[in-house]
């Protein structure tokens, strides 16, 4: 079960499902984050940090990803239509958690055709902003190995993860309200399987292992890809979100932002931190205050009384007795009086 | 500045003497503009901090709670215009207004007999209602754009934040509105059976809105209703 | 291929050419993905499009499709000019050492020997000088000036760097930037593969485009080796199967080929097919051909066939023209003259091409039957499904039968890849509703055939009724006897011709290898490179072992490779004549002093001395063929031709459409188009995305290109008044398909012989049944013409015109 200290993360997406049964490596207990809860016990161990990583200099496009992640999500995306592109769907959806992103560039300095495909999904941030936006208990998770996942269950459909991811990767089913993303394959990742999509490329443009392992790995290749002329090739691991857990080689790691608006330098934007921060706090106490104040005035202070006098004066107006005249700062200088 | 005796309000001499202030329409109005903001409170306030999530059981839960929100919204939106168009002449800024605020003390310190005669709103009550139209329309504008159900497709995510963090200080500050709003007719005795029975007594008239009164009593010399 | 895909990690270099490696063979790209990773192995991609191979690419170069001869002689020539061939392999291994008969020659584009009329060369002088010893003459000096090597060098000069520029529309330097990159793997430790696929065959000119690589590949020193190689994408699971086990008209299994009307019987058919070594010493080991033919013919007919009725050869029948290919098939059912039809997992109303034609073909029909797991659009042809299938239904009389069949994962069997690795495979689901193995089918008809033939007799029965059907179950034969059939057994024990009181194979035991067949009878064989699949060692096919201690890709425990389980066809050539390998990092075989020593089969007898016994042992030679004799019909080199429909005349010969030999039907000469009326040039392909016309009735691969579309440059977008996603009609001169337009930076026009040359990519995969949207296909367009040496469909260069239009549907 999930306090088993026995529990061996998986270090690569290679190999096949072992035959027997297996439970589940992690659960509950193995949370560091959990969205609006601030009770939280801390774990009781430390899982290993695991992270998939995307050699887009190894991708061939072929979408062996999507389908795999559809198949194993068991997921129903529409047949849509062709946008004059190859991106299908045309965006990710509830239905499809990951896309190949297809990009032309012209690189100004060879002058040659590049053709960037990024596979787009789940960051899996160490700082999730999801996590972070998210008003409804529990909906959000994040694991001490890294992976930040959804629970339906706990879902209410309100859209904040949305605002909250600086990737723009949640999506909400109009079918069942409920938000939707790349899980990393928690359910086989738990079982000491790697992610489906990690899988499925042919070409092990997708791996996946502890993100140690993929660090390193991702040297080697970016040293190959150094080799082959692509000065700027780095490591994708962005420090905004305080790295994220699926990370990216890119052959242009100078302008991540290349490969289909890929953001430059992702973080959580300050609006959400400012709305899931000081607005919060703010806005609490300055109801709270007010609430407070009301009550200590309505305690401590005579109540506003109309006075016996007050309803002389009244029933003399109506019926058309002598009143005290009206005070002179009622009907101010060039005012005019009411007809 | 001309103030117009509003539709509906009259005087009916008798023991105390009534004077109508809001007829059953605006009184519906009310009420339901009330009961939905209470309702927003609650269910806003549920999704605002994790602190009072537990109010989404109030709605059934937190999907139910996310559901009706926003149709909530549509229905203060649309009774409070209602309202809104029935009050708006009355509620006009006059310069009296800055007179009555500037002594505002006396007020809350229990010297109303130093303040201004006031017509049938005063600066307060104003603030209030106009507060209470600009953050609703802000509410709603705001609201619409992070209705994730109906136009998320339509709203690109950087203007749903600006509209997410919006709508929580718009929500804020009507929620400190309507504190002051239901603090001060508790506090004014009197006041309440206005938007309950819809009169108040000619005593609370002349007490409060002594302009009004004298008004409406003018108005009943030269054209006697009943 | 005649390496494996495994062994495409020991390239130095990957040349995708007339193919799109990652994308229609992503799986098998890993390999390349794995030299580029592990050896730092460079890829080149010489493409009409910007592929997904592009994408991962270190150098990519436009070109003209249908061009690829011009650019491969180029870079022949680009290596034999600046001295970057691998001499001492050329020397050994080629036969450019080989005296070329008096009166060969070529000018104006055409070989010695044409006859316009006949469409066809006459071959005579296309041959070797044969010596009074009955062996080939050679000048080990390559001085004669009718030697090989310096006919080689003749052809090519006139294909400089700038004749490859105006034809194919590569930009020079880009030509040269390539030619540099593969001239360096004349090096003997530098190998270079070749990934090739439809992109060359369907061509009229098909076979050539093969051989100008395999040439360059041969002076290269790069056949044999571990990391070179020809290697032949093939585009099904099971493709290299069908070949192998003779699913041609022309052949038989194995490569043995059905007898021609000229050989009305059984000597005058061996005749032919004595392949006598044209050098001394040389193993020419088709002369062997005897034994597979008789083995064949057991196995066929059991125990009639016998010495005394020549094997049964009468029940073959004799082809009267090269081939029934499918073009011809059609040709025939639109004259009315075949009217019945078995359509067995195939979809020819949307692969054949010319599908106005296919449809009239199928229309005229009596009865068609279709074999398949989907609901094919060939099965629905008679349907009226909108202008995506815009027939008049009562108008067609043919009778339509379909026969649902499982689908691969159902059945049991083995698929053939391209690697020729028989991978033995299990079912993983049970086939739904009435769906049974096309061989139970194919049993039910064969059985109930018979039974006519018993009571009704017929002109001549025998070949039926005495068919050898000697399975467990008639009805429903089983895979493994079907393999073991084709391992072949011995029918007697055969003796060890040196010691004849050994029995080498007991009587009804699995033979080990085809070296156990024999010409008297004694054995059966039902597919003689096939053999050893499954002998008395059990099913060599179901093997799993992947270990590899040499860690360089061989995996000899893997299933079972054809021919002996030799994983690199040619590794005699990997050593050099001493025996020692050219690059001893990837030993391939070495010669110990008396024999081979390899963790692969050696295709070369083990105690074949080096320098002596040459390694190319299929052929007569010895050695491989720069200059291919009169094997080809359209020529002995290859020359470039344009295709029969392009936007360039020939450079080399104004007034020559296409190949001169390659086949069109008299009734398809007015089908053809010009560039007055179709100037753009349009090519066909597959996406990653879809496999044929099958994925589309799956909803995954349907979401994932959910419609038919056509490829065009932002430049002839602009021309057009196109913008991306918007409808577009095309059209050639067989027909109009209207398509979403994807407006790319990935196809770029080019300049050739002076014009400026549009390309439009029309990928295949749509239909009008199944889960994707319904499309117009390729097949609307493309030419009905043959290859000239195999009759495959040209449908990689055809004319069109283009314009935007509205949604299929949608009046304008």
């Amino acid at each position: 079960m999930s306090g088993s200290t026995t529990y061996q993360s998986p270090h690569t997406a290679v190999s096949n499902p072992p035959v027997t049964p297996v439970a589940a490596g992690f659960g509950e207990a193995d949370l560091v984050r959990r969205s609006a809860t601030s009770d939280l016990p801390p774990p009781q161990r430390q899982l290993t940090p695991v992270a998939k990583l995307i050699d887009v200099s190894k991708c061939i496009g072929c979408k062996a990803c999507q389908s795999a992640c559809i198949e194993w999500n068991d997921t129903h995306p529409d047949i849509g239509e062709n946008h004059g592109i190859y991106d299908n769907p045309r965006d990710l959806t509830e239905n499809m958690f990951t896309l190949m992103r297809f990009t032309e560039w012209v690189n100004p300095e060879t002058d040659n055709l590049e053709w960037l495909i990024r596979k787009d999904g789940c960051m899996h941030c160490s700082d999730p902003g999801c996590l972070k936006a998210c008003p409804a208990p529990g909906a959000i998770v994040q694991y001490t190995n890294g992976i930040v996942d959804f629970v339906h269950e706990n879902c209410i459909g309100c859209g904040y993860c949305v605002k909250g991811c600086p990737f723009n990767i949640p999506r909400i089913s109009k079918a069942d309200h409920r938000s939707y993303k790349c899980t990393l394959c928690s359910d086989r990742v738990a079982v000491g399987q790697g992610p489906a999509c990690a899988k499925a490329c042919p070409t092990q443009a997708i791996v996946f292992g502890t993100k140690e392992d993929m660090k390193r790995h991702a040297e080697g290749r970016i040293a190959d890809l150094k080799s082959r002329g692509y000065a700027n090739a780095g490591l994708y691991d962005p420090p905004g979100v305080g790295g994220t857990h699926v990370m990216y080689v890119l052959h242009h790691n100078d302008r991540p932002s290349l490969y289909a608006g890929l953001p430059d330098n992702p973080r959580i934007s300050p609006i959400v931190q400012t709305w899931k921060g000081v607005t919060k706090y703010v806005g609490l106490a300055a109801m709270g205050f007010l609430a407070a104040g009301s009550l200590i005035h309505g305690v401590f202070a005579r109540p506003n009384r109309v006075t016996q006098e007050d309803d002389v004066h009244g029933e003399d107006l109506v019926e058309g007795k002598p009143v005290p005249p009206p005070k002179p700062e009622t009907y101010g200088p060039g005012s005019g009086e009411h007809r | 500045m001309v103030e117009r005796i509003q539709p509906g309000d009259a005087i009916h001499p008798g023991k105390p003497s009534t004077v109508d202030r809001y007829g059953p329409l605006a009184r519906l109005n009310h009420w339901v503009t009330a009961l939905s903001l209470i309702l927003l409170a609650l269910s806003g306030l549920a999704l605002f901090t994790p602190s009072l999530y537990w109010l989404t059981g109030l709605f059934g839960g937190g999907q139910n709670t996310r559901a009706l929100h926003p149709w909530i919204g549509v229905v203060l939106f649309v009774s409070f215009f209602v309202f809104f168009f029935q009050l708006w002449k009355a509620n006009l800024p006059q310069r009296v207004d800055w007179v009555w605020l500037s002594k505002i003390r006396d007020l809350l310190g229990g010297h109303e007999e130093n303040l201004p005669e006031l017509g049938k709103y005063n600066a307060g009550q104003k603030f209030i209602f106009w507060g209470m139209a600009g953050l609703i329309l802000v509410l709603i504008a705001s609201g619409v754009l992070i209705w994730e159900q109906y136009f998320a497709d339509y709203v690109d995510i950087p203007i749903r934040r600006i509209a997410v963090i919006t709508h929580s200080i718009a929500a804020v500050l009507i929620i400190c509105i309507f504190i002051l709003h239901v603090y001060a007719a508790i506090w004014t005795r009197g006041t309440l059976r206005a938007m309950t029975r819809g009169d108040v007594t000619a005593g609370w008239a002349w007490r409060h809105h002594r302009k009004w009164l004298r008004d409406l009593a003018r108005q009943r010399r030269i054209d006697p209703a009943e | 291929m005649t390496n494996s895909w495994t062994d495409i990690k020991n390239a130095d270099l990957v040349v995708v050419m007339g193919g799109n490696a990652a994308e229609a063979h992503p799986c098998g790209f890993k390999w390349v993905t794995e030299a580029k990773a592990h050896r730092g192995a460079k890829l080149i991609v010489v493409d009409p499009r910007y592929t997904r191979t592009a994408s991962v690419s270190d150098y990519y170069a436009p070109i003209r499709q249908g061009s690829d001869i011009a650019f491969l002689n180029g870079l022949i020539n680009y290596c034999i000019t600046n001295d970057k061939v691998q001499w001492e392999y050329t020397k050994a291994y080629t036969n450019a050492a080989f005296i070329v008969k008096e009166g060969f020659g070529y000018q104006d584009g055409l070989f010695t020997g044409y006859d316009e009329e006949k469409r066809d060369y006459d071959r005579s002088t296309w041959d070797y000088e044969i010596g009074e010893d009955g062996f080939a003459k050679v000048d080990p000096t390559l001085q004669h000036p009718r030697c090989v090597w310096n006919l080689l060098k003749q052809h090519v000069s006139v294909y400089t760097p700038e004749m490859v520029s105006n034809i194919c529309g590569t930009p020079k330097d880009k030509f040269l930037r390539v030619a540099e990159m593969i001239a360096e793997t004349s090096a003997p430790n530098k190998v270079m593969t070749s990934m090739y696929a439809l992109g060359w065959t369907q061509h009229s000119h098909g076979a050539q485009n093969i051989r100008a690589m395999a040439m360059l590949q041969l002076i290269l020193g790069n056949i044999g080796l571990r990391g070179g190689g020809m290697n032949a994408l093939r585009g099904h699971s099971n493709i290299q199967g069908l070949t192998d086990l003779g699913l041609m008209s022309h052949l038989l299994t194995g490569y043995l080929n059905m007898p021609s009307e000229a050989e009305p019987d059984y000597d005058t058919y061996m005749k032919s097919r004595q392949f006598k070594p044209l050098r001394p010493g040389q193993t020419s080991y088709w002369q062997n051909y005897s034994k597979f033919m008789v083995s064949f013919q057991k196995a066929m007919w059991g125990e009639v066939a016998a010495a005394e009725n020549d094997w049964c050869y009468d029940y073959l029948s004799k082809l009267d023209v090269p081939a029934y290919d499918i073009l011809r098939m059609f040709e025939l059912m639109n004259q009315g003259r075949v009217n019945g039809y078995i359509c067995q997992g195939f979809n020819p109303l949307m692969a054949v091409p010319d599908r106005a034609k296919v449809t009239s073909s199928l229309s005229k029909l009596k009865f068609l039957i279709t074999m398949d797991p989907l609901e094919t659009e060939t099965a629905r042809f008679w349907e009226n499904h909108g202008e995506f299938n815009n027939v008049d239904t009562r108008s067609i009389q043919t009778e339509v039968i379909q026969l649902p069949t499982v689908c691969f994962a159902e059945d049991e069997g083995s698929l053939t890849n391209s690697g020729r690795w028989l991978q033995w495979f299990w079912p993983a689901a049970t086939p739904p509703g009435e769906a049974r193995p096309d061989t139970a089918i194919m049993a039910e008809i064969l059985l109930r055939m018979r039974e006519l033939y018993k009571k009704e007799g017929g002109a001549f029965p025998d070949p039926v009724l005495n068919l050898s059907w000697d399975y467990h179950n008639p009805r429903e034969p089983e895979p493994e006897e079907l393999a073991r059939e084709i391992n072949g057994r011995a029918l007697v024990d055969l003796k060890d011709p040196a010691d004849p009181s050994k029995v080498l194979v007991p009587a009804g035991k699995q033979v080990v290898n085809f070296s156990q067949l024999r010409d008297d009878g004694s054995t059966m064989c039902g597919c003689w490179i096939y053999s050893g699949n499954f002998n008395e060692a059990g099913n060599n096919m179901a093997r799993r072992d992947n270990r590899d201690p040499s860690g360089l890709g061989t995996h000899a425990g893997w299933t079972f490779a054809w021919p002996l389980n030799r994983r690199t066809l040619y590794n005699g050539a990997s050593a050099d004549t001493q025996g020692r390998p050219w690059d001893p990092s990837r030993k391939l075989l070495e010669w110990d002093g008396t024999k081979w020593v390899s963790d692969d089969v050696p295709d070369i007898g083990v105690n074949a001395k080096p320098g002596e016994v040459q390694p190319f042992i299929m052929n007569q030679e010895g050695v491989s063929r720069l200059f291919a004799r009169g094997l080809m019909r359209d020529g002995p080199f290859p020359a470039h031709l344009e295709p029969f429909e392009s936007p360039v005349q020939n450079v080399f010969n104004r007034r020559m459409r296409g190949n001169p030999v390659g086949r069109i039907f008299e009734s398809d000469v007015g089908r053809f188009g010009n560039a007055d009326e179709f100037p753009f040039f349009a090519t066909s392909y597959r996406l990653t995305e879809h496999f044929h016309y099958w994925t589309k009735h799956n909803r995954v691969n349907a979401a994932l290109q959910p419609e038919f579309f056509v490829e065009i440059s932002e430049e002839l977008a602009a021309l057009r008044g196109v913008t991306a996603g918007s409808w577009v009609r095309v059209w050639s001169k067989r027909g109009s398909v209207k398509a979403r337009a994807v407006v790319t930076k990935r196809i770029r026009p080019l300049q050739c012989d002076g014009k400026t040359v549009h390309i439009v990519g029309v990928p295949i995969h749509w239909g009008f049944m199944g889960a994707a949207r319904k499309g117009h296909s390729v097949n609307t367009l493309t030419m009905p013409v043959g290859e000239a040496n195999i009759e495959t469909p040209a449908v990689k260069a055809f004319l069109v015109n283009l314009e935007p239009t509205t949604a299929p549907g949608v009046q304008s």
